[in-house]
């Protein structure tokens, strides 16, 4: 098992962003996580890697412990990430927002660039980068980081056409590849074609755990849907 | 003296993003700690080394609660510090005489050409270092943090350790640029606290840009020179002052409109 989330629990005030969740992520597959609206999905993300702090409940990466931990502690344990609001370092070159993942040569920098279909020169500001371009950086940001479990949150929101495109297929490479990901993900279409599991998550609860066959014909995750 | 005072604010604010106000409160503290320990026989060399290390040791203590939260806070409470210092040199008599002052405090050099000429030297060993951190590996991670802490943590950088790190490294100049200051002017008392020379190192800062080394060293320069001018033109003492004051503000206003990253600034504040 890559990670397993036992019982998390976390309030915000009065609402109860996450809700005695429990879920795996298994080696080697992608897993998908859907839901309206703040359903507690980036909250979630927040959780596993240490940027928010939990009321109940254990996480383990690998079977070690990481419940509560520092964040950058985490993510030197193998959980790389993205974020909805992409975070990229603006003042900086797109070779040293890179760099920052690892200490690493150009050649290497270039490959995973290429493999996001980021094709600019390596001394752009990443201030100079359109939305979408910032995007791509940052999940070559993540993808250059040493891990064993990656995060997308949301990757194709906000982004045009031809980006979301290639976020695709960049993900249907990954899957290719083998690699472990936990995706966030509202293009349904995108989610079917491209992950082994997926968790649907309503009002902080686990509302379905299954492959995309099961999961479309649940009649819960139809009115969570519908009914909202 | 300004150039190493303004390099190394820029060091916190410029490249970490630290919003440090109260730098003013380690030079003072510089200042006072070289100037003590010289008046009681230590030589000068030790007296500003300590100096330094005491100003870092209060940049320390101020990072430790203030590491853990956001910029805004860290900007107040370095301000507060500044009033704190100031009150503590006030009544602790016994040791800093107070309003009255530190006066007779020894000279580096015997002349003020071979005081210009070491200024200089420290100057430069001061932005050379600097020079070599910004460039380093760590230095980029201190730029990072100041872009976005988030996204440096789960990058796996331990965010709060180098924020303690730069304040530590900037108050330690700011000490040891007060310690220049006393040995220069001979005589220190608690005005050395007052906001007059905050405003003209901020003024220094922005007109010069933020995270640019040579925009520190400009800045100073041009504020330096504008400074003196009223002086030398007017020849009314009561309006050198806020002729002066007036002129930083409107070089300020112009470089904001002009150029708002300052004339060789590389980020936005
Ligand atoms: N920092 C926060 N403080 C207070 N409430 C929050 C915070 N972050 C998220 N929430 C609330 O938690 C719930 C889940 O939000 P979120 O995890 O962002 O949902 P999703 O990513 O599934 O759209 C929402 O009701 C949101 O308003
Ligand atoms: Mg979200």
């Amino acid at each position: 098992m890559m990670l397993s989330i036992k019982s998390v629990a976390k309030n915000f005030g009065g609402v109860k962003a996450v809700n005695k969740c429990s879920f795996d992520i298994e080696e080697n597959k992608i897993t998908a996580l859907i839901g309206p609206n703040g359903a507690g999905k980036t909250t979630l993300f927040n959780i596993i890697s240490g940027l928010i702090g939990i009321d109940k409940g254990t996480i383990k990466l690998q079977n070690e412990n990481i419940t509560n931990l520092q964040p950058h502690k985490i993510a030197n344990l193998g959980i790389s990430r993205t974020f909805q609001l992409t975070k990229v370092f603006r003042n900086m070159s797109i070779k040293d927002n890179m760099l920052l993942a690892k200490h690493t040569s150009e050649e290497e920098i270039k490959k995973i660039l290429d493999s996001v279909y980021l094709h600019k020169p390596l001394d752009t500001f990443a201030s100079e980068l359109s939305y979408g371009q910032q995007r791509l950086l940052e999940i070559a940001r993540a993808l250059l980081m040493p891990h064993s479990l990656l995060m997308l949150d949301e990757p194709t929101a906000g982004v045009n056409p031809k980006i979301r495109q290639e976020l695709k297929l960049i993900l249907k490479n990954l899957k290719k590849e083998g690699k472990t990901v936990l995706l966030i993900e509202h293009d349904m279409d995108f989610v079917m074609s491209v992950s082994d599991t997926i968790v649907v998550l309503n009002q902080g609860r686990v509302l379905k755990i299954g492959n995309p066959k099961q999961v479309v014909k649940d009649k819960k995750v139809l009115e969570a849907y519908l009914g909202k | 003296m300004y150039i190493i005072l303004v390099v190394s604010l820029n060091l916190s604010m410029g490249f970490t993003g630290l919003i440090n106000l109260g730098h003013l409160a380690f030079w003072g503290v510089g200042a006072y700690t070289s100037a003590l320990l010289t008046l009681n026989g230590v030589p000068w060399y030790f007296a500003m080394l300590a100096a330094g290390i005491v100003a870092a040791f209060f940049g320390f203590i101020l990072a430790l609660p203030t590491s853990k939260i956001k910029g805004d806070y860290l900007a107040i409470v370095s301000l507060g510090l500044v009033f704190i210092m100031d009150s503590v040199v006030r009544n602790w008599t016994s040791l800093t005489r107070g309003a009255l002052g530190l006066p007779g405090i020894p000279r580096i050099t015997s002349s003020s050409i071979n005081f210009l000429v070491f200024s200089f030297i420290l100057a430069a060993v001061v932005y050379f270092f600097a020079y070599k951190l910004v460039s380093s590996k760590h230095g980029k991670i201190m730029q990072a943090v100041r872009d976005d802490e988030t996204a440096a943590k789960v990058l796996g950088k331990n965010t709060q350790l180098y924020k303690i790190m730069s304040l530590v490294i900037s108050t330690f100049m700011a000490g040891i640029a007060g310690s220049l200051f006393a040995h220069y002017i001979t005589f220190i008392d608690p005005t050395i606290f007052s906001p007059d020379i905050l405003i003209i190192v901020l003024s220094m800062l922005i007109v010069g840009g933020l995270a640019s080394l040579n925009g520190a060293v400009f800045g100073a320069i041009i504020v330096l020179a504008l400074s003196e001018l009223p002086r030398i033109i007017i020849v009314v003492p009561a309006l050198i002052g806020p002729i002066r004051d007036m002129t930083f503000a409107l070089l300020v206003l112009i470089v904001l409109i002009y150029k708002p990253r300052g004339l060789f600034g590389k980020v936005d504040l």
